[in-house]
């Protein structure tokens, strides 16, 4: 399959009061092209460091990328000069920010910010770039007389909408969505959705989709990688781990959701809480809270099984594949 | 005749009213809004942000003043209650936020935030009572004994909420209003406190409102659900017809908008017309009409009134019949 992006054993670290964060440990990841993977996963296990890592946004002296390395369309980002790295954000790969309330210049129209970034990647003159910002917000359904608004015009949603136009401005290859619509409503929610997924489909844009959110990945991703601790626990196409989940934190996750058709009468939670980034125990990070937790979790880190493609890192697997490859 | 007992009301919401008075005139929060809540049930409150249900959640414990209509709590009228009243009434109802980093004070200790209602109250006699109170407290919602002298800032959110849950607990109440109280926390936290709050009910024969915009959620804790649409009550129903047949225009739309995390879920998503609208001097007729797929030009002259379209269904939509 054609690759678009590929991360490879990426580690990184944030550092404050003299203690080290492990936000990500030895991460890899692949993305297909004009495929939507779902990033799931809690608060703080890594998500939108992972996101800023592909951005090469990571910024000194609070966060370093300590080692690893990322791959977008054969160009190493890591090495990427200032110059380069300004010239690929926001028109190779582009952002979208969980808070659409303060992912706007407060003082800037609309118009103004979405044809900023049409004059600053493509050879158009400013008049021109200010059309096609135009021509943008209509796309996604805001008149375009409303470009000369400020953010504090719009409502929550149509905000959303902005930034979304303004995200795919410039037609990125690669579109990192994180959250998008955590901080929306139900219905506009679906509204948003639905509007991302026909730009997405028209572009072929490729789409990391980070959401805390099962049901949405279910609805809207091919692919679903599970995080926890700063590292991928389970990765397969949304068939496989939905169908099939392997890894007990993603059975974990799926657990604690009120079952909506059967009506059970209680939740099975996760027992206990997300480890302490600066403190990972030994071993797997999850074991503590594993309900099928065995001698070797709390001193082997389980490296990657793999069944076709759908991965998961727990020695329960390890021991499993084990036993089949000696019978 | 026990069996009635325990379906008799212990709150009954009259035409109750909320009005705001803001630079652009008046605010509707709560327009007229009547509702049962069952002694020892669940009633569910769902909508979208400023439909009026965290104002109704204040209403019902006084932390507004209502602008019209009764509540009445056990035989009580709390819109009319004195100072002296209220204050005991307060020992009865009590309220659960929604959020964890906010609504609890830095500066006290854990075992302080939750033993100052028993102070206040003079529950009381001596210190020694007072800490084995407290630290029962803590036994019953899953807080750890050594948490005793720690602060807020030490513990995550699903551990504040704890704090929260057994602040409201201290004075014994038989009512509490749960604002959001699981929305700003992670989904396994979340099943944690959703199970807890169901456990405290069910042996301390409590009686919640449960307020909150995830359908989900609502659906696995409520008996009873009614959704609101700037300020109105649109749709009244058990919690299990409501899921299997929603019959009003926008209960269809949220229904319809819960994504599902299981394959071969999708269904039909209804996705509605712009927005909401102002909910500041609205204009007579049906609120929800602008973004209904089945409005008719009659739905705009007419405020829709709440009726039983069939059997214990309560619904205000002048089509309501269609969709029966």
């Amino acid at each position: 399959m054609d690759k678009i992006l590929e991360i490879k054993e990426l580690h990184v670290h944030y550092y404050s009061n003299r203690r080290t964060v492990r936000a990500v440990n030895n991460l890899s990841l692949d993305m297909q092209r004009g495929r939507v993977l779902g990033l799931v996963g809690e608060t703080g296990a890594g998500k939108t460091t992972l996101a800023l890592s592909i951005l090469n946004m990571i910024s000194a002296p609070q966060g370093k990328i300590i080692s690893g390395s990322i791959r977008f369309d054969n160009a190493d980002i890591l090495g990427m000069s200032n110059q380069e790295l300004r010239e690929m954000r926001g028109k190779d790969i582009a952002m979208i920010f969980q808070d659409p309330m303060t992912a706007l210049n407060p003082v800037l129209t609309i118009g103004e910010q979405i044809a900023e970034t049409i004059f600053k990647h493509e050879k158009v003159s400013k008049a021109e770039a200010w059309s096609k910002a135009e021509e943008m917000l209509e796309t996604v359904g805001i008149p375009g007389v409303r470009a000369r608004e400020y953010p504090h015009q719009f409502s929550g949603g149509m905000k959303q909408r902005v930034v979304i136009a303004l995200s795919l401005a410039c037609n990125p290859r690669l579109l990192l969505a994180d959250e998008p619509t955590t901080a929306l409503d139900v219905t506009i929610q679906a509204q948003v959705l639905d509007l991302m997924r026909g730009l997405i489909k028209t572009n072929n844009t490729s789409v990391l989709f980070i959401t805390h959110s099962l049901g949405l990945v279910v609805e809207n991703c091919d692919e679903v990688a599970t995080m926890y601790a700063g590292e991928v626990v389970e990765y397969g196409t949304v068939k496989q781990v939905f169908g099939n989940p392997l890894h007990p934190y993603t059975k974990g996750l799926l657990g604690s959701l009120p079952d909506y058709s059967e009506g059970s009468p209680r939740l099975r939670p996760i027992p206990g809480l997300m480890p302490d980034p600066t403190n990972l125990p030994k071993g797997c990070y999850f074991s503590p809270r594993c309900p099928n937790v065995m001698p070797q979790c709390h001193e082997l880190h389980p490296e990657n099984s793999s069944i076709e493609v759908h991965l998961v890192k727990c020695h329960q697997y390890q021991e499993n594949l084990h036993v089949e490859q000696s019978i | 005749m026990s069996n009635n007992q325990s379906e008799l009301p212990i709150l009954q919401v009259r035409n109750l009213k909320k009005y705001f008075h803001v630079a652009k005139g008046t605010l509707h929060a709560v327009d007229d809004i009547s509702f049962d809540i069952k002694k020892g049930g669940t009633l569910g409150m769902v909508g979208e942000s400023g439909c009026g249900k965290s104002t109704t959640g204040r209403l019902l414990v006084r932390l507004h003043e209502s602008d019209g209509g009764s509540i009445n709590y056990n035989g009580i009228e709390i819109t009319k209650a004195s100072h002296k009243d209220m204050k005991m009434l307060r020992t009865k109802m009590q309220m659960i936020f929604q959020d964890p980093y906010s609504s609890i004070n830095p500066h006290h200790t854990v075992s302080s935030i939750i033993g100052e209602p028993l102070k206040i109250y003079k529950k009381v006699r001596n210190m020694q009572e007072y800490e084995e109170k407290v630290r029962s407290l803590m036994e019953t919602v899953g807080l750890a004994d050594r948490l005793y002298d720690a602060y807020p800032h030490e513990l995550d959110g699903g551990r504040r909420q704890r704090i929260g849950i057994a602040r409201a607990l201290a004075l014994e109440p038989q009512f509490i209003v749960c604002d959001e109280p699981v929305s700003a926390l992670d989904v396994s936290i979340q099943a944690q406190i959703l199970n807890l709050l169901m456990d405290l009910q069910e042996s301390l024969n409590l009686t919640y409102l449960f307020i909150t915009h995830d359908l989900s959620v609502v659906k696995h804790i409520s008996d009873d659900i009614v959704v609101m649409y700037l300020g109105q009550i649109v749709e009244k129903a058990n919690t299990e017809e409501l899921f299997k047949h929603p019959i009003h225009p926008y209960s269809k739309a949220l229904e319809s908008a819960i994504p599902i995390p299981r394959l071969n879920a999708r269904k039909e998503r209804i996705i509605l017309k712009s927005e909401v609208v102002s909910p500041i001097d609205p204009k007579p007729g049906c609120r929800f009409a602008p973004r209904c797929n089945y409005a008719i030009a009659s739905c705009g002259e007419s405020d829709p009134i709440l009726r039983e379209v069939c059997p214990d269904r309560f619904v205000a939509c002048h089509r309501a019949e269609m969709f029966v």
